[in-house]
């Protein structure tokens, strides 16, 4: 028996030698295969007298089950092996980029508008938009301009041939929207609007949102709350404004609004006031009955200051290295 | 306007500093765009007399000047032209520093020691003036300092005016709008009459009242020609921003920037008969001071004498009797010319002056006998002279009616969100100078004589606004009714639409809706009509009726600033038409050119082609509906490159076009590499409807494949929508899975292999089911196309 545990012994240094499943398989078919060392000996049990037969019989069972349990052990460990240098070799530079593109962006006037007409349809306000080449009528004659008042020097407006013009402002659409909808309203009209002039800080064509609510009972402490509202929610931050006496035609009392900068100077980024009944009447409704206000305010303004632009002539100079900084 | 605040203090007091003034102004409406202080850090720098003035022995353009201070007599080199004796002028003596910054030292020039420095306008920060030293009034008292002498500093306010507060361009209107603002009392603007000393009285003949409702004129002879406007005057007139330019031509300016009148002064030897205003007429031509000639229209008043017109009434006087150096005699007037008959003529002949601005906006109808009297006692004190009687023509019929206005108590209340005491609104109306009459429920309130912006309730509820502060109006959020919003499907939303281009990679631009004629006409193919009269530049002179030329120079500029890869969209409007027929369009186009995917690792970098763009516009178009009820088909459009243009067609309209920019055009703008564009009628383009469920059938598909070959002009999708039709109940979907032309094919033809998904909503198919379709479908082919089977 003496031997037999020899062959085990010799039989588990070839199984840990075995560097591969291959040779493992020929350790194991050298001693447990049909012809192995092992089988073998269960053969010459026959040879041995028959009281000697089961024990030596249990032996060889034992020896060929701990060479089969260490050969187990040997290919798992194997097997381990090569699926770490398999996946080891399939490890990639996971900070290369991705395939494919990336995403573009939105212009910043266009984040801008949408971030202010989201505020205000969120308030129950309607959208609404209007020709961009208009009538003398409802840029400026609806709105309490007559023809030669001197706020249309104001204007710097941009003419047709035939008496129509650029809109100089997106008010004519609150104007169709009264005659259309009648009021009670509550509505904003964001677009484009024009006007004659070009320099460092005015491009011949840039964007406004008008606002303009009718109904019983409207006041002027309603329009403040709701700028100061307004302003603070697009800004996200409080702000302090002023709300300093002007004239529009087309408003009565008229204020520009002001707002606070962190450098304490004052901005200016809003024009409003209360419907001047002229308007009112201009459209069918009844300025005794109905008061209301409306509002203006240029949307590169705004996306200058929430944005940090400088020179508003970048918003239409569409240079990808500036916009790319807008998604 | 600019105002000198000393000017300003001189009719209204308040205990504000400077600052604090201008706050007030700007809370008043009257918005301050800056406040500059004039004459700033000028301390040391003294009233000197030039004694004697000889030649530099060694420069030709130098004198050596002996310069009185009053307490010795200095010597400096000067280079100034214009240095005399005895003319006075400041003087910096060594030790100082000038407002520029620079420390002045004793210094030797050319040989001679120059002890000073006497200084330009330039030098002092007290003008734009570096043509010669400033000379100072005779009456400067030598060794003075010069602040003191000239009132210095003193803040110059520029205001920026509303055109409803025609009563405000004059130191007197904003000292009056401050008075009632703050309570400081306000110098009185009456100003006492001059005697006359000769009878003289020159003829004027109003025939229209209505254009010239008052005229208030004086004869002044015998004015000492060689008189100079008095220091503290041309002083004053320089920080209004004026330049003094002839005493009768700065006098009447004075009274103007004082009062709010404008004035004119004529040589009145040079006037030929009687003074008469009138409505041009057909031919009238006049040369105005400017000295240009212009055709009055007859909507226009003018001043006429015998020789014809000799000015536009309040715009600008005639050369042919402006007062000169030679003048000795003059006719001074004031008139009131009624806005109506202003308004916007200044303007028609490309004028715009400081008389035609207060005339539009209305002067006070009363203050033309105060300003000539006060022009009258200016002048005599500047130049001497002997004043005729003050003649004034009016016809109170024709002057401007100021309707007495009801406010009321509960009006006022409702349209600010503000009870204001009664006490408070009657003091804010009085203080404004209105008369004030209390009712049952409010007040009746006349306005004055000057001011043309009251004509009903709501502007006496601005007033009171205004005067009583906006910063006292509450801020209250309306209670109001809350109607839920109306959320369509019938249309996609633009943003979510841009939100999709912006996932697939492209930047939004914003091109203007201007562009010149030629590149408008190269993308639409005809002279647009809608084309501006007054445009910045040609290059911005017609509405466009394509967002690709801006788009295309979007993307030419990018390329020209090392940008390769471009991917641009726009959402705007387009315009077509004319003038009287016109539309506009939403669009939103698209321009890809360079590599499809930014250059990667991994990659080949292949350019951009239609068949990327079309999977871009296919994904907006994806938003708003099912892709099979949109077809592409071939079309011809100036700008896109013949063969790789398709036009995009859904429910039998056009919605939108795409294709490859003509290389010709992707030239002109210098594009070098393959420029895509698409553009698509918004509105058109995103119409929508809810989508309405059909049940996904349970049992499994079955794939056959089949390759034809057809003649290459057959579109791929009229093969689809035959087979579609086919066997309409069994096709699930045809997938393209492969063209293909080449060898092996006759010219001419090509081969498309079609995958077919077929299956049944409620059994499995069978093979022969599957068998009798192919076979259905193939016959359709051969039918429609006469299609070869491939194998």
């Amino acid at each position: 028996m003496q031997e037999l545990s020899e062959l085990v012994q010799a039989a588990a240094a070839q199984i840990d030698a075995a560097r591969d499943l291959a040779a493992l398989d020929a350790v194991r078919v050298t001693y447990l295969g049909k012809k192995g060392e092992l089988t073998a000996r269960l053969k010459t049990l026959s040879q041995l007298p028959v009281d000697e037969r089961p024990a030596a019989g249990e032996a060889i069972n034992q020896a060929k089950q701990e060479v089969q349990s260490r050969v187990n052990i040997r290919r798992e460990a194997l097997d381990a092996a090569a699926l770490q240098k398999k996946l080891a070799e399939d490890a990639i530079d996971v900070s290369l980029p991705g395939r494919g593109y990336s995403i573009g962006g939105r212009h910043p006037v266009s984040r801008a508008g949408s971030r202010i007409e989201k505020i205000f349809r969120h308030a129950g306000f309607g959208v609404r938009s209007g020709p961009e080449i208009e009538d003398d009528f409802h840029n400026f004659t609806a709105l309490n301009i007559p023809e030669n008042h001197p706020a249309r020097a104001m204007h710097d407006t941009f003419y047709f041939p035939g008496g129509n013009l650029l809109r100089t402002h997106t008010s004519p659409v609150q104007i169709r929207s009264m005659v259309e909808e009648g009021v009670p309203i509550r509505i904003i009209s964001p677009g484009r609007v024009y006007r004659r002039d070009s320099d460092q800080t005015h491009t011949p064509m840039f964007h406004q949102v008008e606002g303009l609510v009718v109904d019983r009972d409207v006041s002027f402490a309603n329009l403040k709350a709701v700028l100061h509202q307004f302003v603070e929610r697009f800004f996200e931050r409080s702000a302090e404004l002023r709300f300093r006496p002007s004239y529009f035609p087309f408003t009565e009392p008229s204020a520009e609004v002001d707002v606070l900068l962190p450098d304490g100077k004052w901005l200016e980024i809003l024009g409003c006031g209360m419907v001047h009944p002229n308007v009112l009447v201009s459209t069918g409704i009844d300025a005794e009955e109905f008061t209301g206000y409306a509002f203006g305010m240029g949307v590169e303004r705004l996306a200058m200051l929430r944005y940090g632009v400088t020179d508003l002539r970048t918003f239409f100079e569409n240079d990808l290295r500036f916009l790319r900084q807008f998604r | 306007m600019k105002i000198a605040e000393s000017w300003l203090r001189e009719w209204v007091d308040p205990d504000l500093d400077s600052e604090a003034l201008g706050q007030q102004l700007t809370m008043a409406g009257h918005e301050v765009n800056k406040i500059t202080l004039h004459g700033a850090n000028l301390d040391g720098i003294i009233v000197a007399e030039v004694v004697e003035v000889a030649k530099h022995p060694n420069a030709d353009r130098l004198s050596v000047c002996k310069v009185s201070t009053g307490k010795k007599v200095i010597d400096i080199v000067c280079g100034a032209p214009n240095v005399v004796a005895g003319m006075k002028s400041p003087l910096a003596t060594p030790g100082l520093k000038l407002p520029n910054g620079i420390k002045l030292r004793k210094t030797r020039i050319r040989g001679v020691m120059s002890n000073g420095m006497l200084c330009s306008a330039i030098e002092l920060g007290l003008g734009d003036d570096a043509d010669g030293i400033i000379a100072l009034p005779n009456d400067a008292p030598v060794g003075a300092a010069l602040t003191a002498y000239l009132g210095l500093p003193d803040a110059i306010i520029d205001l920026d005016l509303t055109p409803n507060r025609g009563d405000c361009f004059s130191v007197l209107g904003i000292a009056r709008d401050i008075s009632a603002m703050t309570g400081a009392s306000l110098k009185t603007a009456e100003v006492p009459a001059v005697a006359a000393t000769i009878e003289d009285v020159h003829e004027v003949k109003i025939t229209l009242p209505e254009g010239c409702p008052s005229f208030a004129g004086r004869v002044i002879r015998n004015i000492d020609p060689s008189a100079r406007s008095p220091g503290w005057m041309v002083e004053r007139l320089r920080r209004a921003g004026l330049r003094d330019i002839h005493p009768v031509v700065d006098i009447t300016n004075y009274v103007m920037l004082e009062l709010g009148q404008p004035l004119h002064a004529y040589d009145l030897g040079l006037v030929q008969g009687p003074i008469r205003p009138r409505l041009a007429r057909r031919g009238d031509k006049v040369t105005l001071l400017d000295e240009k000639e212009v055709s009055v229209n007859k909507d226009t008043l003018v001043i006429a004498d015998d020789s014809g017109p000799i000015g536009l009434a309040g715009i600008m006087g005639g050369l042919s009797t402006a007062v000169s150096e030679q003048t000795v005699d003059v006719f001074l007037e004031a008139a009131f010319w009624p806005p109506e008959f202003m308004a916007g003529r200044a303007r028609s002949y490309g004028l715009h002056t400081d008389a035609s601005l207060r005339f539009e906006r209305g002067v006070d109808p009363e203050g033309q006998v105060r300003a000539v009297e006060r022009a009258t006692a200016l002048l005599l004190d500047a130049a001497g002279g002997d004043a005729g009687p003050l003649m004034h023509k009016v016809d109170p019929k024709c002057l401007p009616t100021r309707e007495t206005v009801t406010l009321r108590r509960s009006r006022l209340a409702k349209l600010l969100g503000l009870d204001i005491e009664d006490g408070r609104i009657a003091e804010i109306l009085t203080r404004l100078g209105f008369a004030v009459n209390p009712t049952d429920d409010g007040w009746d309130v006349a306005p004055p004589s000057y001011r043309f912006d009251i004509e009903a309730e709501v502007d006496l509820i601005e007033e009171i606004a205004r005067v009583h502060g906006y910063d006292s109006i509450p801020e209250t959020m309306a209670k109001v009714e809350m109607p839920l919003a109306a959320v369509t499907e019938s249309c996609i939303d633009l943003d979510q639409a841009a939100a999709t281009i912006v996932a697939r990679d492209y930047q939004e631009v914003i091109t203007y809706s201007f562009i010149g004629a030629g590149v408008d006409k190269l993308f639409s193919g005809v002279e647009s009509e809608l084309v501006l009269s007054n445009p910045i530049s040609s290059e911005m002179s017609v509405m466009r009726a394509s967002l690709w030329p801006g788009m295309v120079a979007a993307a030419a500029a990018n390329a020209a600033r090392q940008q390769d890869r471009i991917r641009i969209f726009e959402v705007g409007k387009s315009f077509h038409g004319n003038e009287s027929r016109r539309r506009e369009v939403l669009r939103f186009a698209g321009l890809a050119t360079g590599p499809a995917h930014p250059e990667q690792w991994d990659s080949e970098g292949q350019s951009v082609d239609f068949f990327d763009i079309k999977s871009d516009v296919a994904a907006i178009l994806r938003l708003a509906g099912d892709a099979a009820q949109i077809s592409y088909e071939p079309v011809e459009h100036v700008a896109l490159q013949p063969g790789q243009a398709g036009q995009i067609v859904r429910d039998g309209s056009v919605i939108g076009i795409l294709g490859k920019l003509h290389p010709s055009l992707a030239k002109t703008f210098d594009l070098r590499r393959p420029v895509y564009i698409f553009e698509l009628d918004a509105m058109a383009a995103l119409a929508s409807a809810a989508p309405e469920a059909i049940p996904v059938s349970k049992y499994p598909a079955i794939r056959r494949d089949i390759a034809v070959v057809i003649d290459d002009k057959i579109s791929v999708d009229e093969l689809v929508r035959a087979v579609t039709a086919a066997v309409p109940d069994l096709i699930q979907e045809v997938r393209i899975f492969d063209v293909y032309k080449g060898p092996g094919i006759e010219a001419g033809l090509k081969s498309v292999a079609l995958g077919l998904i077929l299956q049944e909503t409620s059994r499995t198919l069978t093979d022969d089911d599957a068998d009798s379709a192919m076979t259905k479908a193939v016959r359709k082919l051969q039918e429609s196309f006469a299609a070869e089977l491939r194998d």
